[in-house]
């Protein structure tokens, strides 16, 4: 039978199982392939936050979802054009998310009568049999016996068999969409290096399903995504998490700082904890403290050394930071402190994203305690702003705090990497010794931008004592005096305000310099928001996207942009906190747009709400 | 000590500016500030700061290599009076703090100063796990018993019973004793002094700082206005003699006004016992800092009733044990080290690159 090829410009893939399906792997893997051919790409990863939900049940479905184009790709993508379903309760748990018409890979061993059952279908439902599926185009496979077959002369245990029936799916889907193989067989060859008939196995079953969609006759067209028009260069793919790795190790090298990081296991940051961990022939030192608390006092006592002070979390651990941040204020000692949100209050929804602590990282300390605040609006730029972070707080002397978010940390994308020559100089100098006939040394003396300098043990002639009671201009000394803890309060705004000199102007990302409205964003919604923009500017309408990444201070000159437009819109995976910010901070009526349902913007219904607004109303929950 | 391997700013600015060769003549009067103690006048602090300034001549470290970091209380003012580095940090965090600081410049002297709220309330999480790091510090636990800077309120180590402004009734918090506490979390040097002994307090700080490893010295410090006399039984005159036992290496277990007490082992029960007719000094108890069930013995002199006539066990000063393993920061700094040789010197461009990437003409 001919088959034929078909020239795609993108595709969303949705890969989903249970939890033990290896359905990430699967995803990862494929979104590996599929960065290597060239087209660009957004991922996201969504897997259940209970360590092991029963298998086969709805709770414990996983699923990565892959975007991929010869076009510029910035989201996940809204619906899919592709659903992989390895059991009954994947199917239900992401029918919603196929578009009419899509296609749908069942694996029919878990549509058994238990599976369904277990996926609370009742005694008489099937789905792949009760008309349920029709408008769609369903590939029924038994995935379990297809890949059993193909190991039938390698002796291994059911469950070494069975474990490798993801490997089938990504040959198929390899098949499908004109991918090469060896990235992934080399990755196959050296994770089980130890242990080679397991890597010959999975390799196996691999080929069995890249040659199944060859000879089978069920699949009859293949598909083909051309290389995206990305900017000339060298690109690998990352994740954001990986990518804020690199940002710090890149920060601590090219500042020829020792990196100190304290942090406490909490999803969705904990990879940054590993991540590091493994570069410590970069002379990275990691700490896992015993608490968040700890992890952040550790890593102030570090940068007090001299050493860059780094502590990472996600909300929740961030509020048991909050004195420590302060002390850190007080100090004025550089300090990174990145909060990967997940959806909250309290615990929340630890592996769902939201935008929720904008208002922690800004205020969230007693007293008048300014710190310096910024947002990556992409994975890869988590590395910019990891190292912007670094940058701010080693010249600035002050606490950094950098908003990465769950969809971020897991997400990944092509990333142009820079060479360590592109990146900013980060320029630290120490106080210098002083002889014993010298004046006194004044730690709280500030230069021009009203940075203090770093005075570390060690150096002679300079000892001086610090701490978290009020300081006396200049001496530093502990003063409840009232004119002073005024002065003292200002001169720390005014020093984390002074950061605006030392920041990119904002610009603007898409449209016309003055017009009906400007949307504005921050952080992880970066993608939708610029695709919804440019599909309204196409449709005719007169609205601009910009994009914050630096939140506290703003960029000097956002006011004035704001200024050019009738009406200014927030889209936020939140209540609305960047907007009462702008509407406090620039005395202007912006308009909100929220969502929080653990899940980033679909680029349809932020068009939909962008226009709701514009068209008067005064709020949208999406 | 050793430093990172890798070239870091630090190493090279401490190295560009170093002057460790020179002779040090300091006196105890070049550790005290320009600040005004204030402590209530008669606090036990002031005896134990001096004895610091004291020794700190004594230890041959140079003053600007050396920090003292506290959390709060009224004990954690004590930075800002020792004119060396100093961090006056929050309520029971300073050992994450010091330990962060510890780490990352093993060449310094590091003294982490707190109370018993401090350590054992609010910081007991860290405490306890800078004990079984064995972080190489000096920390040094001022026991009053009481919350002094908030003016009066029962602490963890105050005993049951005790009425305070929280505990009009009485405490019914059962206390702990920080010397078990720190014996449990495998503390490598636990020792007791007390504010009014300075002598004996000198020696204690002396050998505080010669351990390699956390140095967990109690002190035993009298607050005049909220608890005073808490150890009156231990410091004075008359009570002291049969009150509290000095522990000496290698020495048998002596105490009693005419030093005719001892006590015997009776198997892993000890016993108070006169000498004379029936027991000798060659029947006593030899004390052995290494030994980590006898030192655990030692830190239960404690619980057991004191006073007029419930005489039972001498509270034990002294080091009640010391043992060398291996030290936290040292092994950072090892495996960071070992790293850098290995895996050769760090290149971030290839790190950058990574292992997988693809060119867009
Ligand atoms: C987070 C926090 N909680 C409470 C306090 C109030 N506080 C200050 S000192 C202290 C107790 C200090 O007692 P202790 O450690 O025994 O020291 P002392 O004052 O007796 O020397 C308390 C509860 C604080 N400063 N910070
Ligand atoms: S309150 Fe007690 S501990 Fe505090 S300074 Fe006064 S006497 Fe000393």
């Amino acid at each position: 039978m001919k088959k034929q090829d078909i020239v795609r410009e993108e595709v969303t893939i949705r890969f989903a199982g249970d939890s033990g399906d290896g359905m990430q792997l699967t995803g990862s893997l494929f979104t590996n392939t599929t960065a290597l051919e060239g087209n660009d790409l957004r991922t996201l990863p969504e897997f259940p936050a209970e360590i092991r939900a029963p298998a086969g049940t709805v709770p414990g479905v996983s699923s990565f979802q892959l975007h991929f184009g010869s076009k510029e790709i910035l989201t996940p993508g809204d619906v899919c054009d592709v659903l992989v379903a390895m059991n009954s309760a994947a199917l239900k748990a992401n029918l919603a998310m196929l578009k009419s018409g899509g296609t749908i890979i069942a694996n029919t061993a878990g549509f058994d009568r238990k599976n369904l059952n277990l996926a609370k279908y009742g005694d008489d439902e099937n789905p792949l049999e009760d008309g349920t599926l029709d408008g769609y185009q369903v590939h029924k496979l038994d995935i379990t016996k297809l890949t059993k077959e193909s190991l039938s002369d390698m002796g291994l245990g059911y469950k070494e068999e069975e474990r490798s029936k993801n490997m089938f799916v990504l040959g198929l889907l390899y098949w499908m969409y004109n991918r090469p193989m060896d990235s992934t067989i080399s990755f196959l060859n050296s994770k089980f290096s130890k242990k080679p008939e397991i890597a010959e196995a999975n390799i196996k079953v691999l080929k069995a399903g890249y040659h199944f969609g060859e000879t089978a006759e069920i699949f009859t067209t293949r598909y083909t995504i051309k290389e995206a028009a990305l900017k000339p260069g060298e690109y690998r793919n990352i994740t954001g998490n990986d990518a804020t790795v690199l940002g710090l190790v890149a920060s601590a090298n090219k500042s020829q700082l020792p990196l100190f990081f304290g942090s406490y296991p909490i999803t969705p940051a904990s990879d940054v904890l590993h991540g590091l961990s493994k570069y410590k022939n970069f002379g990275i030192i990691t700490f896992q403290a015993e608490d968040e608390i700890a992890a952040v006092t550790s890593a102030i006592g570090a940068s007090f050394g001299g050493a860059l002070g780094v502590t990472s979390s996600s909300g929740p651990g961030i509020a048991l930071k909050g004195e420590a941040l302060g002390l850190a204020v007080m100090l004025e000692l550089p300090l990174v402190v990145l909060n990967v949100q997940r959806a909250g209050p309290s615990t929340g929804m630890p592996t769902k994203t939201e935008q929720a602590d904008l208002m922690q990282a800004v205020y969230g300390r007693n007293g008048e305690s300014p710190m310096a605040v910024l947002a990556p609006r992409s994975p890869a730029d988590c590395f910019n702003m990891a190292y912007e972070a670094s940058r701010i707080a080693l010249e600035h002397m002050i606490p950094v705090m950098i908003l990465s978010d769950g969809y971020l940390a897991n997400g990944s994308e092509p990333w142009n990497f820079p060479l360590s020559s592109d990146l900013a100089d980060i320029s630290v100098d120490f106080e210098k010794p002083r002889a014993d006939d010298a004046e006194a040394f004044m730690p709280y003396r500030r230069n021009e931008n009203l940075v203090r300098s770093w005075a570390i043990p060690g150096t002679k002639g300079i000892e001086h004592r610090v701490g978290g009671l009020e300081k006396e201009d200049l001496t530093g000394n502990v003063s409840y005096d009232p004119e002073n803890h005024q002065k003292m309060v200002l001169l720390r705004r005014q020093k984390r305000d002074n950061i605006a000199d030392f920041i990119p102007e904002q610009e603007l990302d898409q449209g016309n310099e003055k017009g009906k409205a400007l949307v504005l964003g921050w952080g992880s919604t970066y993608g939708s928001i610029r695709t919804a923009v440019g599909e309204m500017l196409k449709e005719g309408y007169e609205v601009a996207h910009a994009h914050l990444n630096y939140i506290q201070p703003f960029p000097k000159n956002l006011g004035a942009m704001m200024m050019n437009y009738d009406q200014v819109i927030v889209p936020e995976i939140n209540d609305g906190q960047l907007v009462r910010l702008i509407r406090s901070e620039f005395n202007i009526p912006a308009r909100g747009i929220h969502k929080i349902k653990g899940r980033p913007f679909g680029v349809n219904e932020l068009i939909e709400s962008i226009k709701e607004i514009m068209n008067g109303k005064e709020e949208v929950y999406a | 000590m050793e430093a990172l391997k890798t070239p870091t700013k630090i190493n090279t600015f401490l190295s560009d500016t170093a002057t460790t060769d020179r002779e040090l003549d300091y006196s105890s009067k070049d550790f005290s500030s320009d600040q005004d103690v204030r402590w209530c006048p008669g606090c036990g602090d002031y005896t134990i700061l001096k004895q610091v300034q004291n020794v700190m001549p004594d230890i041959g470290v140079p003053r600007e290599n050396i920090v003292f970091i506290s959390g709060i209380g009224c004990a954690a003012r004590f930075p800002y009076y020792m004119e060396t580095f100093g961090v006056h940090s929050i309520h029971g965090r300073a050992p994450a703090m010091a330990t962060g600081l510890k780490v990352t410049r093993p060449d310094l002297s590091v003294w982490v100063i707190s109370g018993d709220g401090d350590s054992l309330s609010i910081g007991g999480n860290h405490f306890a796990h800078m004990l079984r790091r064995n972080v190489n510090l000096n920390f040094l636990l001022f026991n009053n018993q009481i919350y002094g800077l908030t003016k009066g309120q029962y602490s963890p180590t105050t005993p049951e019973g005790t009425t305070t402004k929280s505990s009009p009734f009485g405490s019914i918090d059962h206390p702990f004793n920080p010397l078990t506490f720190s014996l449990g979390a495998d503390g490598s040097f636990v020792a007791r002094a007390m504010d009014r002994d300075p002598k004996h307090l000198q020696q204690m700080l002396k050998r505080a700082h010669e351990h390699q490893g956390t140095s967990m010295l109690e002190i035993y410090q009298n607050c005049i206005v909220f608890n005073d006399g808490a150890f009156e039984l231990f410091t004075d005159k008359k009570s002291r003699p049969r009150e509290t036992i000095y522990l000496e290496q290698d020495k048998p277990m002596i105490f009693g006004k005419d030093n005719d007490k001892g006590i015997r082992l009776d198997g892993l029960k000890p016993e108070v016992v006169e000498l004379g007719d029936n027991w000798s000094e060659d029947d006593l108890w030899i004390h052995d800092e290494k030994d980590s069930t006898k030192a655990f013995l030692l830190s239960k002199f404690f619980e057991h009733a004191t006073g007029e006539n419930g005489i039972k066990f001498p509270r034990p000063f002294g080091v009640l044990y010391a043992v060398d393993r291996p030290r936290y920061d040292e092994e950072v700094i090892r495996q960071v080290n070992h790293a850098a040789m290995s895996n050769g010197s760090p290149d971030l461009d290839s790190l950058l690159r990574g292992k997988e990437t693809w060119t867009v003409e």
